[in-house]
């Protein structure tokens, strides 16, 4: 239980640290390199509560694909940070009187929750089911046995999202040269090189 | 627990793992040196042989060079940046082994979700080039490590689905289950290399594109980019860079051969076949899917870039997405499903 403890405080105290740095640091490749460091925490607190399948999904989803995406996007963009930080005096006040507020009312929200105690003692699996199973198995019942349609609505919508940005992006350019790998590949030699015999002291007609 | 319970067990999976880190690394040093030797011999050359006998001890003396050579750190590089990215990505490659069954049961960490584990740290393997490509502020290998990302992320979507098709075959995220599932009277016939050969063939590929190895080795393509990511790192860094893709090779070798190979399981399932230690058959199967790498190396030229985007999205992702659902529906319909 103490070493449970332990790392608890060691991956909740990184998470938090480098949540600080990512609004802190002045590079912004930097600050994201933070948000993966505060990714691959949280996933270490989801191992601690037992949840390990949602741990490595948070990495392969949010670390091995979105933050590859915000990386990318920042390594390109060409951002002068001392002109962001220029009006940072005069926003303040106001920034501050938000940031206040929001920490009201997330104190006031948290700190009314309580947790059913038998929750924390039953593990997911045997919470829904009474019997013991995997995590993998349990959370893949509830997503695909107990709210398939749920999930199946949220793929289309998701689906219907995608199509749209595409539709969005999508521009028709005309002259442009595309390959067309299956032609390329069907082309023989008969097709590409002419074999012609060339009479002596007459040339040909190309 | 008491106090000295927790520090013996941390202090036995400390040992465990230096072993294995040991044993792995001089198993990569004899790698490599096989890699080249390999390579020669399909070009018609002798290879490394000066050093100890048939040159064995080459790669000990590489290793000699490249920490007694001098770290040079370019001028506009960001330092800590810079340095941070070989480490990382060599941690990862090894992180990889931590949870890969030798033998029955000789597994570090024998995780429910060793496989996911392995597909979560190898998609990692990305920041290590991503972050060397940017910190070295070059051109070169800027564009070196765009260009990685981008193919590391593409093949591991296919390399997603291939593994899906295992597990649903297998019915567990262990990779020692995996193995145990594979376990039947056909014996070798009886492992998925056969079953799912397509996907056998797929996994094969996309591993060479994951690991950026000939003939998909565009990050490094020597010819436009110099060296890719390469390119301002030398001494210990650059070794740490060099080591990690040879690990990543070699994890690839040992995923293919739990997945498709049987792991540890004797080909042949008789008295004096399964007398042999799992770890050496094992070893024999991470070797020959090494030869088979090296020898692709040596045989077939590097892909153009828009190429290999082309195979990664429009002839794996498709074909991967088919049999996974062609795969469920085969085992649901006749009933094999495990745990069905």
């Amino acid at each position: 239980m103490t070493a449970a403890a332990a790392f608890f405080y060691l991956f909740a105290g990184l998470a938090v640290a480098s949540g600080f740095m990512v609004i802190a640091a002045r590079n912004p490749v930097t600050s994201v390199l933070f948000l993966i460091l505060a990714f691959v925490n949280a996933a270490g607190l989801f191992v601690l509560m037992g949840a390990e399948f949602l741990a490595m999904i948070l990495v392969v989803v949010y670390v091995g694909a979105v933050a590859v995406l915000f990386l990318f996007v920042v390594m390109m963009l060409d951002v002068d940070f001392a002109a962001l930080r220029q009006g940072f005096q005069r926003y303040l006040p106001i920034g501050g009187l938000i940031g206040a507020i929001f920490l009201i009312e997330l104190l006031l929200v948290v700190g009314t929750w309580t947790i059913d105690p038998g929750l924390v003692q039953a593990p997911l699996g045997r919470a829904a089911h009474g019997e013991s199973l995997t995590n993998t198995q349990a959370l893949g019942r509830v997503l695909y046995t107990d709210y398939v349609y749920f999930f199946q609505i949220a793929g289309l919508i998701l689906l219907v999202a995608m199509i749209g940005a595409i539709v969005l992006t999508l521009r028709e350019r005309t002259g442009v040269k595309r390959q067309n790998i299956a032609v390329q590949n069907a082309r023989t030699q008969g097709m590409a090189v002419d074999t012609i015999k060339v009479p002596s002291r007459q040339g040909v007609e190309v | 627990m008491t106090f000295w319970e927790v520090l013996g067990t941390v202090l036995l999976i400390a040992l465990k793992s230096f072993v294995l880190l040991a044993a792995l690394l001089v198993f990569i040093a004899f790698a490599l040196l096989a890699d080249r030797k390999i390579w020669a011999a399909v070009q018609l050359r002798r290879g490394p042989n000066v050093v100890g006998p048939f040159g064995l001890l080459q790669s000990f003396a590489d290793l000699l060079k490249f920490v007694l050579k001098e770290p040079v750190i370019p001028a506009g590089a960001n330092k800590a940046i810079y340095l941070l990215a070989p480490l990382v990505f060599a941690m990862l490659a090894l992180a990889s082994w931590a949870v890969i069954p030798l033998a029955d049961g000789w597994a570090i960490a024998d995780i429910n979700v060793g496989i996911t584990y392995i597909f979560a740290i190898s998609s990692l393997g990305v920041y290590g080039v991503i972050m060397g490509g940017w910190a070295s502020n070059s051109k070169y290998a800027f564009l070196g490590a765009l260009r990685s990302a981008a193919q590391m992320i593409s093949y591991e979507v296919s390399l997603g689905f291939v593994i899906i098709c295992v597990l649903l075959c297998a019915g567990s995220l262990n990779l020692s289950r995996i193995v145990m599932a594979q376990d039947t009277a056909l014996g070798l016939f009886g492992w998925y290399w056969l079953w799912l050969f397509p996907m056998f063939a797929v996994f094969f590929v996309s591993a060479l594109a994951e690991t950026n190895r000939p003939p998909f080795d565009l990050p490094e393509a020597e010819s436009e980019l110099v060296a890719g990511y390469m390119v301002e790192y030398s001494s210990t860094p650059y070794l740490l860079f060099m080591l990690g893709e040879y690990v990543a090779i070699m994890t690839m070798c040992a995923l293919g051969t739990v997945l498709f190979l049987g792991g540890w399981l004797s080909p042949i399932p008789f008295v004096p076949f399964t007398w042999v230690p799992g770890v050496i058959w094992f070893a024999l199967k991470a070797s020959f899917l090494f030869f088979m790498i090296a020898m692709v190396k040596a045989m077939v030229p590097r892909y153009r870039y828009d190429q290999l985007m082309r195979l990664g999205w429009k002839v794996f992702l498709p074909l991967s997405l088919i049999s996974v659902i062609v795969v469920a529906f085969v085992l649901k319909l006749t009933g094999l499903a495990p745990g069905a």
